[in-house]
């Protein structure tokens, strides 16, 4: 894979995957919200051996904007090989259950705006006959929890519409990629109280590398969490209801 | 910026002392100014918390994570000259430019330490008596003081703070980007030599031969022996090899799965594990081709090793001595040591050259280097280190701060003699609980 966009490239993640793409040569066209980080991890990329670095920047809640973003990445790339979606934040769930302007937003976020991309990103496979699109989800979408619900319906959601994008792009030899990473250590969980289960962001961004070159389906990362997943969905909802998640 | 007192508690690597009352300051981008800090609060630093003792700690006051930043910024590939944000790792180095063809002027016995940490304990390494310490090679890197000055400071801009801020533990300000000159490898490989010596003569003489031929050596020493035996080890040395080898190593690394019983390092582990390391080569001299991990990183392999010793922790002591005297100095350590059958795995011997360092707080300096662990047992270890201390401290040398959880304010205003000078570049916002104890 040589030309690769990945949006919200400055997220700690995102920027581990960009890592291993510039290693090993690729040409990357990288999209975020602040230019000033932007710039850090385009040179960060140069210095690892990227062919060429683009950047621009762009706003989750600005959804009109996107489709211009992606015509540009082509323009500049020429073509498009692989692209990470990996932009989103962790949404205050306490704020959002007060009022639904910050719900909407959450969704807007990681939600909307991912599909936003999506729905312009499978036109442009399809029609290119193979290439690989990825999007970093969360296992927060595999069950809703009382403590970050708002979070898991956009993740859930995601995951909902790869599966049919998956499906409809198989029979052009586009692979779709829905990655579930558990809790990583990074500026978005930075309020949280550290556990063994944390996951350093490098770890992640190794997996993901490997399930986008390999165009894998459905990826836990780190793995055991398919396992903490596959039993946390088959609590019945009657005891599930009753937990403190 | 944001604080939280659920957040991950940032230790150092000996886990002793533990900090009371400390919080993290988290900085969205290094271009800002330092965050605004509320009465007399001070900040410090915090890059991969491998210091052994408090000088990575600030009790009731603030840490700056820094680790987060940690990209490149540029790099020459006709010079070797690379420049790179002060969270950058030393792994992170290794891993993109030995595969170019560039290796670490100077590096310690771990990659994971951060730029920044290198700089402000003007760290050294097995190429001591080639290279000098770390700082020797830095060309220049940029300080954040609390009265928001960025100053660029080199040999020549600024040199006083260069100074200071090399071996500066972090009282100077908040470095920002580093730039630091490497140096050009062939291969991935050295060729090594490990020879046995059956005690401290033995290594003196082995050492002073090799160290003409050789650009990395380091000894390691069984220090559970005593009598004919005392001081005995193997000496390690190497040089980058030219030819590569074609099979590929594994980058294989396990984590040491839990915190480890008090009781498992008791004085018989340790005589047997001493006994086995020294044995595991049957002639005097070995010789062969290694690749750069495990001859510089042999713990590395073995993450969080730390764990061994338990939730106590363990004390880290690193001294040297000047070597012109006598060998009866360091002969007299190893014999209080091997008496008291307090140490543990890991006692380190090297002999430092006479380059000189060029941070004002600097710790190598010429002589000979002793680096081992004590388990944390409480009053006994202090006492053994206390007696130590007092043969160090009377043969003019010194400990390194880097290590240290104890030092009396007494013995390091003896054996940092610039101490003075430095006090007047440290930035008044930054401190730290090893800069309060041996200040104090």
């Amino acid at each position: 894979m040589n030309n690769i966009m990945i949006i919200g490239a400055t997220s700690a993640i995102a920027t581990e995957v960009a890592r291993e793409f510039a290693q090993n040569g690729a040409s990357l066209f990288l999209l975020a919200r602040n230019q000033e980080k932007l710039e850090t991890v385009a040179n960060d990329l140069r210095v690892r051996g990227a062919k060429t670095v683009h950047t621009a920047t762009f706003d989750a809640l600005d959804l009109e904007s996107h489709q211009r973003r992606l015509e540009q990445a082509v323009e500049l790339l020429s073509d498009l090989d692989a692209v990470l979606i990996a932009h989103g934040n962790l949404p205050d769930q306490t704020e959002c259950q007060r009022t639904y302007q910050e719900t909407e937003r959450a969704l807007q976020t990681n939600l909307l705006s991912p599909i936003a991309f999506l729905t312009w990103l499978a036109n442009y496979f399809e029609r290119r006959g193979r290439g690989n699109i990825t999007v970093i989800g969360s296992v927060a979408g595999d069950r809703g929890r009382q403590s970050n619900y708002v979070y898991g319906t956009a993740k859930g959601g995601l995951a909902t519409f790869l599966q049919g994008l998956r499906n409809r792009l198989s029979f052009c030899g586009v692979t779709v990629t829905t990655i579930k990473p558990g809790f990583v250590d990074t500026p978005m969980t930075q309020h949280l109280a550290k556990g063994p289960l944390f996951a350093e962001p490098r770890i992640v961004a190794k997996r993901i590398y490997k399930a986008m070159t390999r165009g894998q389906d459905v990826v836990y990362a780190p793995w055991f969490w398919r396992f903490i997943m596959l039993i946390i969905q088959h609590i019945p909802e009657s005891i599930f209801r009753k937990l403190r998640l | 910026m944001t604080t939280n007192k659920q957040e991950r508690e940032f230790l150092s690597w000996g886990k002793h002392p533990k900090p009371q009352g400390q919080s993290a300051l988290h900085i969205r981008s290094l271009r800002d100014p330092l965050p605004h800090l509320e009465g007399a609060r001070t900040v410090l630093p915090f890059g991969l918390g491998r210091s052994y003792g408090d000088s990575c700690l600030n009790s009731d006051n603030s840490l700056i994570p820094i680790a987060e930043f940690d990209h490149f910024i540029s790099f020459d590939p006709g010079t070797g000259v690379l420049q790179a944000e002060a969270g950058t790792s030393l792994r992170a180095i290794l891993e993109t430019f030995v595969p170019k063809g560039w290796f670490l002027p100077v590096s310690p016995g771990t990659k994971f330490v951060t730029l920044g940490g290198a700089v402000a304990n003007d760290i050294h390494g097995k190429n001591h008596h080639i290279a000098g310490t770390f700082g020797r090679h830095v060309r220049r890197f940029e300080l954040l003081r609390s009265n928001g000055e960025r100053l660029v400071c080199s040999p020549t801009e600024h040199p006083e703070l260069f100074a200071a801020t090399i071996a500066g533990l972090g009282l100077t300000g908040l470095i920002t980007w580093i730039e630091i000159q490497l140096i050009p490898i062939r291969s991935p490989y050295l060729n090594t030599r490990t020879t046995k010596f059956r005690n401290l003569d033995e290594f003196f003489d082995i050492s002073s031969e090799s160290d003409a031929l050789f650009e990395y050596s380091v000894s390691w020493v069984d220090c559970t022996s005593e009598g004919a035996n005392l001081g005995r080890g193997l000496f390690m040395a190497g040089n980058f090899s030219e030819s590569t080898k074609p099979n590929k190593r594994s980058n294989l690394s396990l984590p040491f799965p839990c915190e480890a019983p008090g009781w498992l390092l008791n004085s018989f582990f340790m005589r047997s594990f001493n006994t086995l390391y020294y044995n595991k080569q049957f002639s005097r001299v070995v010789e062969g081709l290694t690749h750069y991990e495990p001859f510089f990183y042999p713990l590395d392999a073995i993450l969080d090793w730390n764990r061994m010793y338990g939730r106590r922790g363990f004390f880290q002591y690193q001294l040297v001595v000047p070597f012109e005297q006598d060998r009866s100095i360091i002969k007299e350590i190893f014999t209080r040591i091997t008496k008291s059958k307090r140490a543990s795995f890991l006692a380190v011997l090297k002999t430092f050259g006479d380059l000189p360092s060029p941070g004002m707080l600097s710790f190598p300096r010429k002589g000979v280097t002793l680096a081992l662990d004590f388990p944390n047992d409480g009053a006994p270890t202090m006492t053994l280190m206390d007696e130590l201390d007092s043969i160090v401290f009377a043969a003019g040398g010194a400990l390194y701060a880097a290590k240290d959880a104890r030092m009396s304010p007494k013995a390091f205003r003896a054996s940092y003699p610039r101490l003075q000078e430095f006090t007047q570049y440290a930035d008044p916002r930054f401190s730290s609980s090893f800069w309060r104890r041996v200040t104090g």
